[in-house]
């Protein structure tokens, strides 16, 4: 597995900062971030990677379809 | 990494006009994920309505015709006439489905049209400026309803999905909502559901979505998902009303 590789990935110039994929994260791991994207909207970032749950939850609830979600390939022993 | 989530194909790659947090985009969405899975987005054809959802033929990559107010049902009848393999549904407003278009929707159901009806109930005119709709709440503030509506002033708000579900010739009629993901699964599973009835030519197919109008709500858009979650939602019942496969009543 890629360590560095995010879970929750954000097309920053879709996101409108809507909050509503902050507020539906079971495991509180996304934040309205410092950038600004060319409409003027601070776009959502994940910041605690290790903790996601790769659940999807907020790329089913994102209105703007900007979020991806990847889940690590678990390698059995 | 395996892929849990990813932009649906259908959906085109582009900023929407919605307001942020409008659960326009979802329904959008949800829709193309489900053209994607059924593989049916060459033969799908969408008619669009009048309100905030007039631009949608801008964000699904399928054919769309821009109907006159309220008169989306009739023209999906005559493409469906025209073309009976067709994958044809209408994607309407609460003002362009029940209020202008009443006749239209009914007739729809009435007459058994092998079409697929999509109305975005968010209890207000979103696009015009937050006037009172016919599914306004009682006691909701409007702009043309400034001290709440009155049912002695301004008469009761009205059931779509009801309405529908009681027409002889309507296969499915449900009502669902996407405040969160357990409601948006459900959506889902009735859109995909609408879609195969309408593709087994079993009648006509209604599905009202309890939507969000942060913008003339005057909320954001968390307390508007709630807002639909607790006063909507609690008003307009959720689930099947009319399912013609299988007794799932609700």
């Amino acid at each position: 597995m890629n360590e560095g590789a995010l879970k929750v990935v954000v097309d920053e110039e879709l996101c409108k900062q809507c909050e509503l994929c902050v507020s539906i994260c079971p495991v509180h791991v996304l934040q309205i971030s410092s950038r600004i994207n060319s409409k003027g909207f601070h776009p959502v970032e994940i910041f605690d990677n290790d903790k996601c749950i790769s659940c999807g939850y907020c790329a089913m609830t994102c209105p703007e379809r900007a979020i991806a979600v990847y889940k690590p390939e678990v390698e059995r022993a | 990494m395996k892929v849990v989530y990813e932009r649906p194909k259908t959906l085109e790659k582009v900023v929407n006009h919605y307001c942020p947090g409008c659960h326009h985009g979802i329904l959008h969405a949800l829709i193309a994920e489900v053209l994607d899975e059924m593989n049916l987005a060459d033969k799908a054809v969408a008619v669009a309505p009048v309100g905030c959802a007039v631009l949608a033929y801008n964000y699904l990559d399928i054919d769309w015709i821009e109907a006159p107010h309220g008169r989306a049902v009739a023209i999906a009848t005559g493409i469906k006439l025209a073309h009976p393999d067709l994958l044809v549904f209408t994607y309407q407003g609460d003002g362009d489905a029940a209020s202008i278009g009443l006749a239209e929707t009914m007739y729809g159901a009435i007459r058994g049209m092998n079409v697929t009806t999509f109305m975005y109930n968010n209890a207000i005119y979103g696009m015009t400026g937050g006037q009172m709709a016919p599914t306004t709440l009682i006691g909701m503030k409007t702009t043309t309803s400034p001290y709440g509506r009155d049912p002695k002033r301004e008469g009761y708000p009205v059931k779509m999905a009801e309405t529908i579900a009681l027409q002889g010739g309507t296969a499915f009629s449900a009502r669902s909502s996407l405040y969160n993901p357990r409601a948006i699964t459900d959506t889902k599973k009735y859109i995909r559901h609408a879609f195969e009835l309408q593709m087994a030519k079993a009648g006509y197919t209604f599905l009202e979505v309890v939507g969000t109008c942060p913008t003339n709500w005057g909320m954001t858009p968390v307390e508007a998902s709630e807002f639909a979650k607790n006063e909507l939602a609690k008003f307009y019942q959720l689930g099947v009303l009319k399912d013609v496969e299988g007794s799932e009543q609700k």
